[in-house]
């Protein structure tokens, strides 16, 4: 047995030390806002943050997660930058499909806490990892600055 | 207006005229729980709409929510004439069901084609009128009055003389005794307060939350999860599976072996995947085994030196170009694309002996459940299809054979199970994209206008095998739209259409199929005429459509808000398309690109002008059409699935190149004000992309591709 503390929660998870972390948030605890895409890394689907960092939860192995700080999308919302990047995504209606949306706001939300307003490379550089087959990088793009100007406004 | 999701699936049996409902009660997150009673609707005077006492207001929706808006355009149809705001009303997704959800013309229940809202518009619309025409005549009895004195804002049916009011609540009864009304007059569009208004989607809320549920998301009580192994040639066949050291794994339970697949049944998809890894497979190739991709490619060469079915014939254009001392001949091809949706494929199968149940996301709902009850050999009564959100559908689930795939798995476990495909076995087992071949020669004036053109279109019919009733007399309408259609006034034009069917790859609908096919082949070739006659791109093509306003028009508007003609950086260039086909929607656009001296192409800056008619969400229109140009950009750039031994030699996104946020150019929209018919939206944008590309490369390098993809082409040209 191991314990993940996830979303501010401890969990206990009966799971090979080996498994990555994805199938674990998915199949053994139920969350499944963090996206399958690639099973290698390729696609940023399952991007979920580590002690605050973006991460692949398709291959880290839960035993690598044991000791740290995990959030999901379930629980980004609870963090200031979170909220306001939901908000932007919905405000400028960044989504479609949305199967990759967790994963890109994750990234997003990640990029933000370490550079408050992130130029086009910045954002270049954060999201690149990140996947999206409905073409919605163009919105992602400024719903990102629109939440780092919401902050810059209103303060979090 | 809130979403009622997949937590409350309502089945809606006999509901025309109010008939008995049978409730559904799904939650979302913990799984399907009973079946529970949902008090039958007062008021259901078609399928689509339902108004109970309460005055809650609830749309029934037959198309399926994969990104292009459906949840918020078709509620918005609907709302508009039955006079309610979108804030009053709750989104349900249909069941399957041909007979009331069939899609006009198809006759079935899809979502694709560029469709919903193209041949949805009036149908919905009269739904709406009539259900407003039933309440209103409600009211006008209750108060005894004409009903053209009448009016409705909101839900609420006034009598202005008297100054009385009635909501909609309060009329169910009585309106649910009246007959339907067979003919209504419909709202002037002037009077439109919905459509043509930017309407926030209702589905996005719980897809920035993570708790939108997709297919992948199902969770059953007991359920087991899978993963697959599919012969890695089509029509391949297992001889032997070696499971000693898959069953020793942890979490595996069992390994279900099918004629051409092997799938591993687990506790968790990472027991499965290991599982699966650990099996020694061995199969028979079959006779597809030794195919290679060359051979596809000359079988379609061969063909194309064939004469085809003749879609479309003005003068004697072949005679024309035999006659003409100034003609071009050009040989153009289109690879196979993989889609690539990013929620892998996956579907959930619960088989009892009396029933069967599928969890899945599909753009066939009524194909998925026809298939499942054929396999368990169950009538379709006793079989339930839960559709969920669709993880990008692209014309991939426009297909069922992971249905019936996963349907077969589970009839041999006890219980339910999720198939699940990783991302390699989707690149491996797509319907691909068929691989076209096209040969286009063209015959010129002494000041270079085109006297003749003629066009002749190689690839299978992807509609003979997929609806074999729309392929008729030799013509794959798909495989020639867009390119039948031509809008260039030339004297003499002919468009064959050679159906060749393609060994070892089985193909379907990939984002504009035909037309994203034809207008790349088209729109190159009218470049290399204009190229030829020593004239701009633009002004050319405006030359041949005089006969085409508002085809005319969106040329004008793209190189105008384009800054076409204005000068660009060594090494950029510019290049425009124009698209109409059958999706009765003009797009014009205009790409600017940069090509470094290494050959690496970056897309910089894409404007399109689109005509779809009368537009009723106008940001989804947008997103569309950038959307669908990123997808053509990709395609156009990167795409190309090739094969080795019957093999598809790509398996991730590492060999599946698509583009990436710091590759994505910036783009922008221009909507052209219409009140013309709505046209389709889906598509237009991808199809439009990658000639506007390689013109736009011509442009910076003088060089023309005619092969996509379009950067390998240009590094080898």
């Amino acid at each position: 047995m191991l314990t993940l503390k996830i979303n501010g929660k401890s969990h206990n998870v009966d799971a090979d030390p080996d498994m990555p972390l994805l199938w674990a948030l998915r199949d053994l605890l139920g969350m499944n806002g963090t996206k399958f895409g690639c099973g290698v890394a390729l696609c940023g689907a399952c991007t979920v943050h580590l002690d605050g960092s973006p991460r692949r939860a398709c291959v880290m192995p839960v035993s690598a997660a044991i000791g740290h700080s995990i959030t999901t999308i379930e629980a980004i919302s609870a963090t200031p930058i979170g909220k306001k990047v939901q908000q932007a995504w919905l405000d400028l209606e960044v989504i479609q499909c949305g199967y990759c949306q967790s994963g890109q706001i994750m990234a997003a939300a990640a990029l933000l806490e370490t550079i408050p307003a992130p130029t086009d490379t910045d954002i270049d550089e954060a999201l690149s990892g990140n996947i999206c087959r409905c073409g919605t990088y163009p919105r992602i793009r400024e719903a990102i600055k629109r939440a780092a100007q919401a902050r810059a406004e209103r303060g979090g | 207006m809130g979403l009622v999701s997949r937590r409350e699936i309502l089945f809606a049996g006999a509901a025309a005229g109010g008939g008995l409902l049978i409730g559904w009660h799904l939650d979302a997150r913990a799984g399907p729980r009973a079946a529970t009673k949902v008090a039958p609707p007062v008021f259901a005077p078609n399928a689509f709409i339902r108004i109970g006492r309460d005055g809650r207001v609830t749309m029934i929706v037959g198309q399926v929510e994969m990104g292009q808006g459906v949840d918020t355009s078709m509620p918005m149809l609907l709302a508009e004439e039955l006079e309610v705001g979108l804030d009053q009303v709750q989104v349900e997704h249909a069941p399957p069901d041909d007979k009331l959800y069939g899609l006009p013309g198809f006759g079935f229940q899809v979502t694709g084609a560029s469709t919903s809202v193209r041949l949805l518009y009036e149908p919905l619309r009269k739904a709406g009128a009539a259900a407003r025409s039933m309440l209103v005549t409600a009211a006008a009895q209750t108060w005894n009055v004409d009903a053209a004195s009448c009016s409705v804002q909101k839900g609420v049916v006034s009598h202005p003389p008297t100054g009385r009011k009635l909501a909609y609540g309060a009329l169910v009864d009585k309106a649910a005794r009246l007959p339907v009304p067979t003919e209504v007059a419909l709202k002037d569009p002037k009077d439109f307060t919905l459509i043509g208004t930017p309407a926030k989607r209702l589905d996005t809320p719980a897809k920035v939350d993570g708790t939108a549920v997709y297919g992948v998301d199902v969770r059953l009580p007991g359920m087991k999860i899978a993963t697959v192994a599919a012969s890695p040639v089509v029509g391949g066949k297992l001889i032997s599976v070696d499971d000693s050291k898959a069953k020793a794994i942890k979490g595996v339970r069992q390994v279900v072996r099918l004629d051409d697949a092997v799938a591993v049944v687990a506790d968790d998809m990472w027991a499965a995947t290991r599982g699966l890894k650990a099996l020694v497979i061995q199969w028979d190739d079959g006779p597809n085994g030794t195919i290679s991709i060359d051979d596809v490619v000359a079988g379609l060469e061969a063909a194309s030196l064939t004469p085809g079915v003749v879609v479309r014939n003005e003068g004697d254009a072949p005679a024309a170009v035999a006659s003409a001392p100034n003609k071009l001949e050009s040989v153009y091809e289109a690879p196979f694309l993989a889609h690539a949706t990013m929620e892998p494929i996956n579907c959930t199968v619960h088989v009892r002996p009396d029933r069967c149940e599928v969890w899945t996301g599909s753009q066939v709902l009524s194909r998925a459940q026809a298939v499942a009850a054929k396999s368990v050999g169950l009538p379709l009564s006793k079989v339930v299809v839960h559709n969920h959100y669709l993880g990008g559908g692209f014309g991939r689930r426009l297909e069922v054979d992971f249905v019936l795939q996963a349907v077969r798995i589970a009839r041999r476990v006890h219980g339910p199970v999720k198939v699940i495909w990783t991302r390699e076995e989707d690149i491996q087992h797509d319907v691909y994209r068929p691989y076209y071949y096209d040969r286009m020669t063209a015959a010129l004036d002494a000041r270079g206008q085109p006297l003749a053109w003629t066009h002749r279109i190689v690839g299978p019919s992807i509609f003979a095998r997929w609806a074999p009733p729309v392929f008729k007399n030799g013509i794959d309408p798909d495989a020639v739209d867009g390119a039948e259609q031509l809008l260039y006034d030339i004297p003499a034009i002919r468009v064959e259409y050679v159906r060749h069917e393609e060994p070892a790859l089985n193909n379907g609908f990939w984002r504009g199929v035909g037309v994203t096919h034809n207008t790349w082949v088209v729109e190159s070739f009218i470049d290399e005429l204009a190229a030829a006659a020593k004239q701009d791109p633009v002004a050319y093509r405006r030359g041949l459509l005089g006969k085409s306003p508002r085809a005319r028009a969106v040329i004008d508007l793209a190189a105008q808000a384009a800054g076409w003609g204005d000068r660009l950086a060594a090494g950029r260039g510019r290049g425009v398309s124009l698209m109409y086909s059958g999706w009765d929607t003009y797009v014009a656009q205009v790409a600017e690109v940069e090509v470094s001296d290494a050959g690496e192409v970056r897309v910089r800056r894409i404007v399109c002008a689109v005509d779809c008619g009368t537009v009723v969400n106008p940001d989804t229109v947008k997103a569309q059409i950038e959307g669908g140009a990123i997808f053509g950009v990709s395609g156009a750039l990167y795409g190309g699935v090739t094969l080795k031994n019957g093999r598809v030699e790509q398996s991730n996104f590492h060999d599946v190149r698509v583009l990436r946020i710091n590759e994505t150019p910036a783009i922008e929209v221009h909507l052209v004000r219409s009140s013309e018919r709505p046209g389709g939206i889906g598509e237009p944008g991808t199809a439009a992309t990658a000639p506007a590309i390689a013109n736009a490369i011509f442009a910076a390098t003088g060089k023309r591709i005619r092969k996509i993809p379009l950067e390998r082409q240009l590094r080898s040209a």
